[in-house]
């Protein structure tokens, strides 16, 4: 996987993609998993991290999701924002289509 | 084109409610992601950024008009209305849904196609010039070859689980349209003693993070030995091909480390052993006879070289004329043209066809082209048998839907990738380079006097987008999760096959196409008369390039 995890990232969330059809999703608070990145849990350090993947690991066996991994996320005034421009790319859609992915169904992500 | 016979439907459709199986065991839990995962890449699905993704075979890039409606169906019904054509000449749905995949590989096998072994360690799609059997350059069609490889290659028992994927290329014509130096085996058509046709075979070509070109390792080989032969060089590669290494298990690798002459002694051992063994693997006459019968030539009119209204309209219309000129190709047969039809308009997205183009070029093949298409390794599309007489009328029906850009091989005809926008390996973004540089390009007479000029762009060291060969060669490097892009110069993958030189430090993002721009400025400035951008860097070297590049950059 290209962009891997940045090893030194304090500030991180979890996502996945759904089994059903790929779409990204990202581990909420509530333990549930939501298509929105602006629903997603952000935690502080990388054990918050570590144990917020490992809260996020039964949703594999209960076939909700494939492939939960951690990404570095940015605080924003109002929010945060994914680091990478994979996550940037995946949590709104193709770049060069803006009628497709997230971005199409919500234009404030 | 060639036809399933009892066989390819049987094993086809029988593949089709096996994976339906999978599928449903997957979605029930029976099955985990680590076990249904090599099923899924069996039948050509991946996961990607943020879907699914679904690769087709087209066998050897050759398409009936029925065919290509029903992939446009299945954009329709399954996907989001279009699908990519790839530089493999195959075709990619972005996303499906995993339940949908039985239903649409039905669809898929209702016209006779499928999505075997487009992913997996095993012998991938063959592929071929997309001008086979009708270029006016050939010395015989290679499409009965390759499709005699495809059904050896098809769901072979002792290659379904080889060190590493494995490509094969095969080419007819004079002019290497094909690739073949790029290409794990390559196969060139040749003339052997008393005038027999056969093949040459080259061994160990290949892009990706090390980029080879193949070593010939057989000067003449009969036609009937073709099998016998593959199937040497496959045994010596499963027998001695890494498995330990991801990265050094390519046949390149094994070629380049024994060398080609040991190398094309150990095949021949094999060989040898293959011949003394049986003649199973003889291609019998009877058999080639009758799969030469689907590609005999089309029922051509007795046309003469010359169409008055073809003329006429060519005189009376400036962009016609350059269609014309850039787009079309000679055919071997009188009265008859060649048609490119390219993906790529002015900031278009290269190999993407939404549906409803898609069913449009399927009717204006029926209408023109005896109902087939080629895909093309450069994600173009090509109407192989053009009557001369109708041009005007299919550049008309082409311009209407904005599918008649006059570009072939020039510098907006690129190749690209999917890149980080789709890709789950990618780096960096490809597309939105591409579009930035057709879109500086854009001049049509600027094109024209750029010239032959094959810009080619890969989002990562993987090579999709076949930078390595690409005059100049574009790759996607990922520094600290910023996207930057280092160039090569004077790579080609046709006959006199080379591999671009990195001209220097990375550009970022901001900077790319105005590179681009520099080089093409300094190519301009330096070549003399009649030199293409190929023959200009081949004269003048790197360093013109780079002083240019640097100067103006700021590194």
């Amino acid at each position: 996987m290209a962009q891997h995890h940045n090893q030194t990232a304090q500030t991180l969330a979890v996502t996945a993609n759904r089994l059903l059809d790929g779409e990204v999703v990202y581990f909420t608070a509530g333990g549930s998993w939501s298509e929105h990145f602006g629903d997603a849990a952000v935690v502080h350090n990388k054990d918050d991290g570590e144990a917020l993947l490992q809260k996020a690991m039964p949703s594999v066996e209960a076939l909700e999701i494939i492939g939960p991994y951690l990404f570095e996320v940015r605080e924003l005034g109002d929010g945060a924002a994914p680091v990478s421009v994979r996550e940037n790319i995946r949590m709104k859609g193709p770049t060069v289509r803006l009628d497709l992915g997230k971005q199409a169904e919500r234009p404030r992500v | 084109m060639y036809r399933y016979d009892e066989f390819d439907h049987k094993i086809v459709t029988e593949r089709v409610e096996q994976f339906r199986g999978q599928v449903a065991r997957r979605l029930s839990g029976e099955l985990s992601e680590d076990e249904f995962k090599p099923l899924r890449l069996m039948n050509g699905l991946y996961l990607q950024l943020h879907a699914y993704m679904l690769r087709v075979a087209v066998p050897y890039g050759t398409l009936s008009s029925k065919q290509l409606r029903q992939l446009a169906h299945i954009a329709r019904k399954y996907d989001k209305g279009y699908a990519h054509f790839t530089t493999r000449q195959n075709v990619q749905y972005n996303w499906p849904r995993l339940a949908d995949v039985p239903d649409i590989l039905k669809d898929l096998a209702d016209v006779e196609m499928h999505a075997l072994q487009t992913s997996g360690n095993c012998i991938r799609n063959i592929t071929t010039d997309p001008y086979a059997g009708v270029s006016a350059d050939e010395l015989e069609d290679p499409r009965p070859w390759a499709e005699i490889l495809r059904q050896w290659s098809s769901l072979h028992p002792e290659f379904s689980f080889l060190p590493r994927k494995f490509k094969i290329a095969i080419n007819g014509a004079k002019e290497d349209r094909a690739a073949i130096l790029f290409h794990d085996i390559g196969i060139g058509m040749a003339r052997g003693d008393n005038d027999e046709v056969g093949f040459r075979v080259y061994v160990g070509g290949g892009q990706g993070r090390t980029p080879m070109i193949a070593e010939c390792i057989r000067e003449f080989l009969p036609k009937a030995d073709l099998l016998a032969y593959m199937e040497a060089i496959l045994r010596v590669y499963n027998r001695f091909g890494r498995r330990d290494n991801l990265y050094k298990s390519r046949i390149k690798i094994l070629v380049h480390q024994i060398g080609a002459e040991d190398m094309a002694k150990q095949v021949e051992v094999e060989f040898a052993a293959i011949q003394k063994q049986s003649d199973s693997l003889k291609v019998p006459q009877k058999e080639v006879d009758r799969i030469l019968a689907y590609f005999a030539p089309k029922n051509y009119e007795s046309l003469g070289e010359f169409a008055p209204e073809t003329e006429e309209a060519r005189l009376a219309d400036e962009a016609f004329a350059r269609w014309l000129d850039v787009n079309t190709a000679d055919h071997k047969v009188p009265g008859y043209r060649i048609v490119n039809i390219s993906t790529k308009p002015i900031g278009g997205i290269p190999g993407d066809m939404s549906a409803d183009d898609m069913d449009a070029v399927a009717d204006l093949a029926d209408k023109f082209s005896f109902s087939e298409l080629r895909v093309t390794h450069k994600q173009n599309l090509t109407f192989t048998d053009v009557r001369r007489k109708d041009l005007h009328a299919l550049w008309k029906a082409l311009d209407e839907r904005g599918l008649a850009s006059a570009n072939i091989s020039l510098i907006t005809d690129q190749i690209a990738c999917p890149g980080l926008d789709y890709c789950n390996l990618a780096n960096t973004r490809s597309i939105p380079i591409a579009q930035e540089i057709s879109q500086r390009f854009e001049d049509a007479d600027l094109q024209r006097r750029i010239g032959r000029l094959h810009i080619n762009i890969s989002g990562c060291i993987n090579a999709c987008g076949h930078h390595h060969v690409g005059h100049i060669g574009i790759l996607g490097v990922d520094k600290k999760g910023v996207e930057y892009y280092q160039v090569g110069l004077g790579g080609s993958s046709d006959n006199n096959g080379s591999i671009g030189k990195i001209v220097g430090p990375a550009f970022a993002r901001n900077e790319i196409v105005d590179a681009i721009g520099t080089i093409v400025d300094t190519y301009l400035d330096q070549r003399v008369d009649g030199e293409e951008f190929l023959d200009t860097y081949r004269r003048i070297g790197l360093q013109p390039f780079k002083e240019t590049l640097y100067d103006t950059a700021q590194h």
